[in-house]
């Protein structure tokens, strides 16, 4: 696309993260093209016009281009000096959105900008919160194996994460979570990670069951802790307060937490995605946002809700071994699955080229990750370092829970796969994410910060 | 602190390691080792037109089509397109109501999904079709579809040709293999179903992409896949349409049926049943108000007696009778029976019309005068055939003549559901009388002159007939002679219908005896006012006992006596003398095949016999009772009931349908009574296998009718 041979930036820039960041970018536009392609139309043409989306796709990644030649031409003192700017330019930006945001798909996080260009102020979040975490903990004074820092980090994280909860962005907002790989990496204490994740099997486990059946399960393994331990409890009597008071929370989790993350937080079809991942029904009666409009139930509840994941679960499962062949995917030619250039583009992949071709693309990404954690690792600089955990974390967040959405793995939210799919905010915050990491990684011999 | 937490990054390379291969084992388990998603795929994008090739045509033997392909429209509708439809104009002009608009819409859902069109409305008349096509655009999602449809030119041959029909689910099911699909038509019955894979040709397909709106995107995959239609071919029959027409048309008022076979090639010229139907009825529109009134028609007109109905063959079997005993040497032409008006050699005397002395001075006398006693002699003879020791022998040696002379079995006519009739079995009489030693000749005499428990469809005795005319071989009656551009499989098929069935080494001489005799039936004998002008024929007339009411006239016969072409079996039921009512029909077929034409006596002789009404009153009042019914729609009917009628008619090739012969009796106290055994046969318990030739007495007292 660009080349970067003869510049002398070119010193120290890991060129096979360029190499498989052009890679992605030629196959996303290919996809996306599979998904445009029209037999009637003169595609030649239509690439340049500007009027299709692979063409559009086009010129974002032209642009993409500027941009990350751009930030291999700046200084990297910037972003350690500019973050805490940039953190506090991109949460006003989120808050503007509530004035100007346009509505598109009951989501309200675009701020429409010259060109029929629209910005998704969320998105670029992402990047300063990487940013400001890196500069935080870098920091000489923050010791990161102390809870005080972990709660001033977890705060700059959850602020983004709220306002884009706010704006019925669930998926942007699950996107923060992928820090906790740059805070683990830090010193976060592996307890919390443990923690997290018994919390997450205990409210599959309220969906998967009757309530009152795992309530009985819970208590029943707590009574066989406290008698197999009973002679424990008499030179110890704060572990019978431990447990106990896991049961509580276990036991409040089921009752009351699971059920209001369900019918208070979440909107009404986000939940009826949840239950449906289950193979179980979601009463929208009992959600309090659906209460006020009902009228927009009765519209969504025509197609039944898993539509989507049917329709991509068969276009994937129709690839076979080898795949339909390029452009020949009946499922992507006619159609049949919704938001296929954005959300859902791996199926016109699957459906395209098959196992081969999925395996070999997850091959493509897990090496692209590996190789960032690589460059991660080389960092002298805590901020470099911490900047590529967040990377990596949200990289792999992205494309693990895209995919896993699109093979019915996971409820379907709102996340596109990195580089891949359509749409111009998302490749321009990936973009400066690995560029930015780049430029940082360029200079790992020069500075320490 | 970094160079602390080294080991993380590993972690966090193991984590990512996971959930990527749980990732690609997901991709593994939907893309390599599920089928359903591929299939799903086709189901959702490929959209398969099927064009159906014009039917062949069935020609009769001079090349005039008995049936004829006619275009007719459907109105059929896409329900996902159908928005917007100016309801109120639409089923005004279909003359429905709104709700039954909806109730159709949503069948067609069930039927074909939403996507997918769907008949709405069927056979549209010209008129409604003018009046749809004119404001076509005010009814979005609606198309008219042209559909080929049969019509037949002579309104003749109604049970022959058969017809055809919408598949059903049973029909989808027995035939699974050969592609059929909801809403295709295929043969149901007659020679549409027996030749319905030449009839039908090929269907072509067409196979195009459609998108998520149902709307076609273009040809799927540049139509490698696709299949032309091919036209189904031709078949040409032996039939004579004149004769055909001529036959239903003396058959009409009355219950019965007629079969005339070239003896020369077993090629059928006419079968017809009586009471049948215009086959344009159950075409088209017609079909839907036509169908159930025909399937609960007491008479029933779809029943074809010529193949199916069984009818004990009364004196029409002697000729036969006799052959068996001249060629087992028992008899020679010049034995003689002296009969005094009754046959008592088993102690109970049975009649014989004839008093006279020297009526039976021969074979060749008693043939012509039908002598019960000299039948009845010549086949306890035969049974009691002293080279076979024991009656059971004898029998068997008798039936197997029988059986070789194509009674009692099926003949293996091209249509479909043929009935073997019956020539009982000897486990049969051991049965009733107690075991093999218990029984003799004298217990089952009247086989001898075709009663007792035998019984023939008409089919069978017009074969039998060209037996005799051809000396000693037939053809398997059918009706296809051959088949446009016939090729090595239809060679196959049709080569039983060629090939010379030679049934025994009957000497010549004895043939040329009953022949004799035949003819002599014309000249001097029972049906010697029955003349066919030119020509000399032999035949024999048949008055078959009925226990359930007036006697089956029956007739059967030859023409020419010297160089047979044509034989014919006429059965006529409930109508008394052979040689009164069956004669003159079978009479007047030869006459018209034979001389191309009817002479004005002829003529006028067929159109008072045509309108001569021979019904049997229960039927007739049946029809009384049922006037208004004749109206009704079959969806006024209970559909199972329907079905059970279907599968009746369908399934009547495996298990034999229950023969309806005599439903008109017991029609008087039973509105519609079910289907009864017509055999004339007393019944037989342990006192009468103690001491049957008491028992018979009583029950054969009144059975001495002429025969």
């Amino acid at each position: 696309m660009v080349n970067y041979n003869n510049n002398n930036f070119s010193k120290g820039t890991d060129f096979a993260v360029i190499l498989l960041y052009v890679i992605m970018v030629a196959v996303g536009i290919l996809c996306i093209f599979m998904v445009e392609y029209n037999p009637n139309l003169n595609w030649s043409n239509s690439f340049l016009t500007a009027k299709t989306n692979y063409s559009k796709q086009i010129y974002f990644a032209i642009f993409c281009a500027f941009i990350a030649i751009f930030i291999l031409l700046m200084d990297s003192k910037v972003f350690t000096a500019l973050s805490n700017i940039l953190y506090a330019l991109g949460i006003l930006l989120m808050l503007a959105t509530f004035v100007l945001g346009k509505d598109t798909n009951g989501s309200k996080s675009w701020i429409p900008i010259a060109g029929g260009f629209n910005l998704q102020p969320a998105e670029l979040c992402k990047i300063f919160t990487a940013l400001i975490l890196a500069k935080f903990i870098s920091k000489p004074e923050t010791d990161f194996s102390k809870l005080k820092s972990h709660l001033i980090a977890g705060a700059m994280i959850m602020l983004p994460a709220i306002l884009s909860v706010m704006q019925h962005e669930l998926g942007l907002a699950l996107v923060y979570s992928a820090f906790i790989f740059a805070m683990y990496r830090e010193g976060l204490p592996p307890v919390i990670l443990v923690v997290l994740l018994s919390f997450a099997i205990l409210v599959i486990a309220t969906l998967l069951l009757d309530p009152t059946v795992l309530s009985i399960i819970i208590s029943v393994i707590a009574g066989l802790f406290i008698i197999n331990l009973i002679k424990k409890f008499k030179r110890n009597k704060n572990s019978i307060l431990v447990i106990i008071s896991i049961w509580a929370i276990c036991f409040g989790t089921i009752k009351y937490i699971v059920p209001y993350i369900f019918n208070n937080v979440l909107e009404c079809y986000q939940s009826t995605r949840i239950y449906s991942m289950m193979g179980k029904e979601y009463d929208c009666g009992q959600n309090v946002k659906s209460a006020n409009k009902t009228s927009v139930n009765k519209k969504a509840a025509r197609k039944p809700d898993d539509y989507n994941v049917k329709q991509s679960k068969i276009a994937i499962g129709s690839g076979g071994f080898w795949g339909r062949g390029f452009l020949k995917g009946t499922q992507t030619r006619g159609k049949y699955v919704p938001e296929q250039h954005t959300d859902f583009i791996f199926t016109s992949l699957g459906e395209a080229f098959g196992f081969v071709g999925t395996f070999t693309f997850l091959g493509l990404y897990l090496f692209f990750l590996f190789r960032l954690i690589r460059i991660a690792e080389r960092q002298r600089s805590t901020f470099s370092r911490v900047y590529a955990y967040s990377v990596v974390g949200i990289f792999f967040f992205h494309i693990a829970v895209n995919i896993s959405m699109t093979i019915g793995l996971f409820p379907v939210v709102g996340i596109p796969l990195p580089l891949i799919s359509y749409g111009g905010s998302s490749l321009l915050t990936f973009t400066v994410l690995v560029f930015i990491l780049l430029r940082l990684d360029a200079d790992r011999q020069m500075v320490l910060r | 602190m970094s160079v602390y937490n080294q080991n993380r990054g590993g972690i966090i390379q193991i984590i990512i390691g996971i959930i990527f291969t749980i990732l690609i084992a997901q991709l593994i388990s939907l893309q390599i080792f599920s089928s359903k998603y591929k299939l799903a795929a086709d189901n959702n994008a490929i959209y398969r037109k099927i064009i159906y090739p014009d039917r062949g045509i069935i020609y009769d033997r001079r090349k005039k089509a008995l049936l004829e392909n006619t275009i007719s429209y459907d109105l059929v509708v896409i329900p996902n397109e159908a928005k917007g439809v100016d309801t109120n104009m639409l089923c005004q002009i279909l003359k429905i109501d709104k709700a039954e608009y909806s109730k159709r819409i949503i069948e067609a859902i069930i039927k074909n999904t939403r996507v997918k069109a769907s008949a709405f409305e069927p056979f549209l008349s010209a008129e409604t079709y003018a009046q749809l096509n004119e404001n076509l655009y005010r009814f979005p999602g609606f198309t008219l579809s042209e559909r080929s449809i049969r019509s037949y030119p002579y309104n003749t041959a109604a049970h022959v040709l058969g017809y055809v029909a919408e598949v059903d689910v049973n029909f989808l099911q027995k035939h699974a293999a050969e592609g059929y699909e909801m809403g295709d038509y295929a043969g149901m019955t007659g020679l549409e179903r027996f030749y319905e894979p030449i009839l039908m040709g090929q269907r072509g397909v067409t196979r195009f992409l459609r998108d998520n709106k149902g709307k076609i995107q273009g040809a799927y995959e540049k139509g490698i896949y696709d299949t032309l239609a091919i036209a189904g071919r031709n078949i040409f029959t032996s039939m004579d349409v004149e004769v055909q027409q001529l036959a239903e048309k003396l058959l009409q008022h009355k219950i019965g049926s007629a079969v005339a076979i070239n003896p020369k090639t077993g090629g059928v010229i006419a079968m017809a049943s009586s009471p049948g139907y215009n086959p344009n009825l159950l075409t088209g529109n017609q079909r839907r108000k036509t169908i159930g009134r025909l399937l609960l028609d007491t008479a029933r007109p779809i029943y074809n007696r010529a193949i199916k109905g069984q009818y004990p063959p009364g004196s029409t079997f002697k000729p036969l009778g006799a052959l068996i005993a001249l060629d087992e040497g028992l008899i020679t032409p010049a034995y003689g029976y002296n009969c005094r008006g009754s046959y008592g050699a088993c102690g109970d005397p049975r009649k014989c019309e004839h008093h006279n002395p020297g009526h039976a001075a021969n074979l060749q006398l008693a043939l012509a005068y039908s002598c019960n006693s000299y039948f009845l002699q010549v086949f306890r003879m035969a049974i009691d055939n002293p080279q076979y020791h024991n009656a059971k022998k004898g029998y068997l040696k008798w039936k197997e003549y029988v059986n070789a002379f194509g009674l009692g079995k099926k003949l293996g006519i091209d249509l479909p559901s043929e009935n073997r009739a019956s020539i009982p079995d000897t486990a049969q009489y051991n049965r009733d009388f107690g075991g093999a030693k218990y029984w003799n000749s004298c217990y089952m005499l009247t086989l001898g002159i075709g009663q007792d428990r035998m019984t023939a469809t008409p089919l069978q005795l017009a074969n039998a007939m060209a037996f005799l005319a051809n000396e000693g071989f037939y053809y398997t009656p059918h009706f296809v002679d051959s088949i446009e551009n016939e090729d090595e499989e239809d060679k196959v098929m049709l080569e039983k219908y060629r090939t010379k069935i030679e049934v025994t080494k009957i000497a010549k001489q004895y043939f040329d005896v009953i022949k004799e005799g035949m003819h002599d039936v014309t000249v001097i004998g029972t049906a010697a006012f029955i003349k066919v002008p030119g020509h000399e024929f032999c035949a024999k007339t048949g008055t078959a006992q009925n226990p359930h009411g007036k006697n089956h006239s029956l007739f059967v016969c030859f023409a020419p006596k010297d160089n047979p072409k044509i034989a014919v079996a006429v059965v006529v039921e409930n109508a008394g003398y052979g040689a009164t009512w069956a004669g003159p029909i079978a009479g007047l077929m030869m006459e018209k095949y034979l001389n191309d034409t009817l002479t004005t006596e002829s003529k006028l002789k067929a159109e008072n016999l045509s309108n001569v009404d021979l019904m049997p009153a229960a039927i007739k009042s049946w029809y009384v009772r049922n006037n208004k019914t004749e109206m009704l729609t079959p969806f006024e009917y209970n559909n199972d009931e329907l079905a059970d009628v279907w599968d009746m008619e369908m399934l009547s090739e495996i298990a034999p349908v229950k023969p309806v012969i005599d439903t008109s009796k017991k029609l008087d106290t039973l509105p519609v009574a079910p289907p009864s055994k017509p055999v004339p046969l007393r019944k037989v318990n342990k006192e009468t296998a103690l001491d049957p030739l008491q028992k018979k007495k009583k029950a054969t007292a009144k059975k001495n009718g002429k025969l």
